[in-house]
């Protein structure tokens, strides 16, 4: 990602902003990312005009009365050409309306009544994509498939030409998580169930906590710099092809419920195109399956500058050696591609054996 | 809930979950999951959403019986009451 195009503005001058907040939507060739903001204080100058194309790092706003001195928004996202005019809100009668300053200008362009428009944004608020739809335009998902696609090739292929790539795979009986899974879910409603994937989410911190090697970052410069903190990306299909990896922050630190929340809103806002610009930077480790469409094992490429990526195949019914017997049992298959530059098999191997010890012991997640 | 009744909602909930898609097009015994290229995820979101919307909680042990469009109308018509 090397530039964005500024489309929509959250907050405005004089607006109390804190920390976290969702300041401005940036179109990006990963989807339109979501800039949040870092300090507490009160929304100051806009610098950069709405349609406005800029480089990554480009200083978006001032941020006024936060404590660092002169605090800016910017984005990990060309000289500005043309700067769009913000248009100025909508009749009175829209006023009730919940929608974006560029959903209101593109409405009024097109005689569109916000009213009549259903809103997908944050608390049902309209977004810029709502008034296109009613428009009858060409979807716009904030999600370009094609330079998803170009964005994907040139990471991987960096990846394979740069990263020395070994690959482990570790067999792991998921009869204990699946029954503790079932029992847990059982007096649940729906919308408080959790997925097997949240146990191998968090089962992947709690070793990467113990194996540094795997969570961090390498430059050929300084080498490799474990992460302080443990940030999964966790590698997200998007229909129609594409792929991205958001980071869930502090994977080791969440309980299970609130791996599954985070889950649940990433996986809604990777589909959108809707991520914020922390998830798509602060990986420090991946994870993808493909356990769902039947695949047995998968051998990941490491999404640089990480050092490792983790698979997960799914689980099949399979004859296992049970001490002297043989029972037929869940099984499923960790793989582990890891930068040789950083770690060795036998780490690895430490790390998937890690993995399968923790989901042999559920409750503890 | 008549069959009618719940073919409509369910057609409009699997819309929400895989808006990329046409769910009414789709084989009524074909796999949900196969057919709207959906994963589990979706699938617990969308048996969430028919919970919200009817009443009708889905124990797990019968996610199976609402994999095809069929199954999910003829499970739905038979619980909402």
């Amino acid at each position: 990602m090397e530039a964005g195009t500024l489309v929509e503005w959250e907050k405005h001058p004089g607006d109390a902003v804190k920390r976290g907040d969702i300041v401005a939507v940036v179109e990006t060739d990963k989807g339109a990312i979501e800039v949040e903001i870092f300090v507490d204080g009160t929304m100051g100058k806009q610098l950069v005009a709405l349609g406005t194309k800029v480089p990554v790092g480009t200083p978006l706003a001032e941020i006024e009365g936060a404590e660092e001195e002169k605090p800016e928004i910017s984005v990990k996202v060309m000289k500005p050409a043309a700067a769009a005019v913000v248009a100025p809100p909508a009749p009175t009668a829209e006023e009730g309306v919940r929608a974006s300053p560029a959903a209101r200008k593109h409405a009024a362009e097109k005689g569109i009544a916000l009213a009549s428009v259903k809103g997908t944004g944050a608390g049902g608020s309209i977004v810029l994509h709502d008034v296109e739809q009613a428009a009858g335009a060409a979807p716009h998902r904030g999600l370009d498939l094609t330079k998803m696609r170009q964005a994907i090739a040139a990471a991987m292929a960096r990846s394979k030409r740069e990263i020395p790539h070994y690959y482990l795979a570790h067999d792991i009986d998921m009869n204990a998580a699946l029954a503790w899974l079932e029992q847990t879910n059982a007096p649940r409603l729906p919308d408080a169930r959790l997925l097997p994937a949240v146990m191998m989410l968090k089962a992947v911190a709690l070793a990467a906590r113990k194996y540094q090697a795997v969570n961090g970052f390498y430059d050929s410069a300084k080498g490799f710099t474990p992460a302080k903190d443990i940030h999964i990306g966790a590698a997200v299909a998007i229909r129609g092809g594409g792929l991205v990896s958001p980071a869930i922050h502090d994977c080791d630190r969440l309980s299970l419920d609130q791996l599954m929340d985070k889950l649940r809103d990433l996986v809604a806002r990777a589909r959108e195109g809707r991520l914020r610009s922390s998830e798509l930077s602060d990986g420090t480790i991946t994870v993808s399956s493909l356990g769902e469409r039947g695949v047995e094992s998968l051998y990941g490429i490491i999404y640089p500058p990480q050092v490792a990526i983790v698979g997960f195949g799914a689980i099949m019914r399979k004859p296992a050696a049970i001490e002297k017997n043989i029972a037929i049992r869940p099984m499923m298959t960790a793989t582990l591609a890891g930068d040789h530059r950083v770690s060795d098999g036998h780490l690895g191997a430490r790390f998937l054996r890690e993995i399968d010890t923790l989901l042999q012991e559920p409750a503890k997640l | 809930m008549n069959r009618e009744q719940a073919r409509a909602l369910i057609i409009a909930e699997l819309g929400n979950i895989a808006p990329e898609t046409d769910a009414g097009q789709i084989d009524a015994k074909a796999d949900l999951r196969e057919a709207l290229d959906i994963d589990s995820l979706d699938f617990l979101n969308f048996i969430a959403a028919l919970h919200k919307k009817t009443g009708v909680n889905v124990p797990e042990s019968d996610y199976r019986k609402l994999l095809t469009l069929d199954g999910a109308v003829t499970y739905l018509a038979e619980k909402a009451k």
